[in-house]
């Protein structure tokens, strides 16, 4: 039971990586990432129900909240250009200029 | 009795998940821009997850594994939708629209600067890169050509 799902969710990954791979756009990609991670959770309790050890579940319940931080940190980078202090850049939510100094 | 019952909704939510989950995945290949492909994204967060997860808790059991399980589909019922929005208004505020939009009814809202439809394919992005004049959408087909 478990190993044929395993087989499924590695099937849509693999699908997923070609979309990863050759996405026109960067949101494209962003979009095929979020959802590999998902993928991810996926097979990663699947493997931990395979191998008869559930304790990967905790790993499964991470990569969710890690897959969800880093995709809202790769927008923010690409829109600011920057991660740490976009508290200045906050007003040019609207029109984002990355060439343009803080005002 | 009971756990050949428990095995049967579980294997029927394996695989109506993984028709999801191969419906998604399809989609996101063959769809033909970013706003389509989110459709097919969002059936796999919500779809495919939701009812994978849900054959596992079958298969868990009443223990603490079902109770992590359940933590999962919390979490991503939350994160997804608003990763997927995320996605969404970033690609929007960039100055993508749907390709077949004929006119571009959301045009003053955010790029002020880019009335006129902008196209997501690339043909036509690079048709329309002489006329597009805005710095945000220069380097966007810059981006895209690099």
């Amino acid at each position: 039971m478990f190993s044929f799902i395993s087989i499924l969710i590695f099937l849509c990954m693999a699908v997923l990586m070609v979309r990863l791979f050759a996405g026109p756009t960067l949101y494209d990609r962003v979009l095929a990432l979020n959802t590999f991670g998902s993928c991810t959770v996926l097979l990663i309790g699947t493997v931990g129900f395979l191998a008869g050890r559930p304790d990967f579940l905790d790993i499964a319940l991470l990569y969710a909240l890690i897959n969800f931080v880093g995709t809202i940190a790769v927008l923010k980078f690409f829109r600011y250009r920057r991660l740490g202090d976009a508290a200045e850049g906050a007003e040019s939510i609207m029109a984002p200029e990355p060439e343009e100094p803080a005002k | 009795m009971m756990v050949v019952v428990v095995d049967i909704l579980s294997w029927a939510s394996f695989i109506v998940g993984g028709f999801f989950l191969f419906v998604g995945s399809l989609g996101m290949v063959r769809l033909v821009d970013f706003w389509a492909r989110l459709h097919a994204a969002s059936i796999i967060d919500s779809a495919g997850v939701g009812l994978i997860l849900l054959g596992m808790m079958l298969q868990g059991g009443l223990s603490l594994v079902t109770a992590k399980l359940a933590l999962i589909v919390l979490f991503l019922f939350i994160t997804g939708p608003t990763a997927s929005h995320a996605v969404a208004n970033a690609a929007f505020m960039s100055g993508s629209r749907p390709h077949d939009m004929v006119e571009d009814v959301t045009a003053e809202t955010p790029p002020k600067k880019t009335p006129s439809k902008s196209k997501k394919t690339k043909t036509a992005s690079a048709a329309k890169a002489p006329k597009a004049a805005t710095a945000a959408k220069s380097s966007k087909t810059t981006r895209k050509k690099s």
